[in-house]
């Protein structure tokens, strides 16, 4: 028996903290490290519904493990895509994104 | 109390802490390192609710290889490795975002609190056979999909490392 309170809580909790990450940081890396954050909350979610209620397609558990696939792949483009950024401009500031040098 | 909440408070309570530090030290690197203890613990919460098979690959994806690339990235764009104030954000923007953080948070904890109930329930997570059995049933076609997306994503990092591009200024001649 657990209460289910606390998962939930920590769900919100961890979600608004990496939105606090990505509006607050200027780092292009420091910014992905918010949204894997928010990414953890929403596959906590997931598997907690999925063990407080009867899954019996183990949805729940599938998901979050779909979900950090999609992660895995997110990462793997988003720092290529940094590391891109670094070598043209010099330097990764979310501050100077879209500007013309 | 039962034990199971306990160890699921001592858990969240250490994930959601060392995820406040991961988001506001001012050592890049730090950031990282706070970030891997955050999904540790976390990998904790999926135990105690019963998911082993997602904790495993939580530890194994996320901890071992989805953090240490977040390092090199950061040792590939020179990060310092002391205090950085170079890319501190203004004061009012830090507290705009904190509002916005908080809201957030306190919305989303009230919303799943009030939808979910306040109640004791039983946890029906655990049985890696059932998890392996509709893994590789009723979810084999997503899977493989998502596999073909693995697939493309590698493909695309491996083109973006590739671009033809320099330091401005270093290769605009040879571009011409």
């Amino acid at each position: 028996m657990i209460h289910s309170a606390p998962p939930m809580v920590v769900v919100g909790l961890l979600f608004g903290i990496g939105l606090y990450g990505v509006l607050a940081r200027r780092n292009a890396i420091l910014v992905l490290i918010g949204v894997e954050l928010m990414l953890a909350a929403a596959g906590l979610l997931f598997v907690t519904v999925g063990s407080l209620t009867s899954d019996t397609m183990r949805a729940g558990q599938i998901m979050t493990i779909f979900v950090i696939t999609i992660a895995a792949a997110e990462i793997a483009v988003a720092l290529g895509v940094i590391l891109a950024i670094f070598r043209s401009r010099g330097n990764i500031d979310m501050a100077q994104a879209g500007e013309r040098e | 109390m039962t034990t199971y909440d306990v160890l699921f408070t001592i858990a969240g309570a250490i994930s959601v802490a060392s995820a406040l530090l991961a988001v506001s030290t001012k050592h890049l690197v730090h950031s990282a390192l706070w970030l891997i203890v955050s999904l540790a613990a976390l990998c904790g919460c999926y135990l105690v609710l019963g998911a082993e098979f997602v904790a495993l690959v939580q530890l194994l994806v996320y901890v071992g290889a989805v953090v240490v690339l977040v390092l090199f990235a950061l040792m590939l764009t020179r990060a310092p490795i002391g205090r950085s104030h170079e890319h501190d954000t203004s004061l009012v923007q830090r507290a705009a975002a904190l509002v916005v953080g908080a809201a957030t948070a306190a919305l989303l904890s009230a919303v799943l609190v009030g939808a979910f109930g306040n109640s004791r329930q039983r946890i029906n997570g655990g049985g890696t056979h059932l998890l392996a059995t509709r893994l590789f049933g009723s979810w084999v076609w997503p899977f493989e999909l998502l596999s073909a997306l693995l697939l493309v994503a590698l493909v695309a990092a491996l083109a973006l490392a590739r671009l033809p591009i320099g330091r401005r200024g270093a290769t605009e001649g040879k571009m011409r």
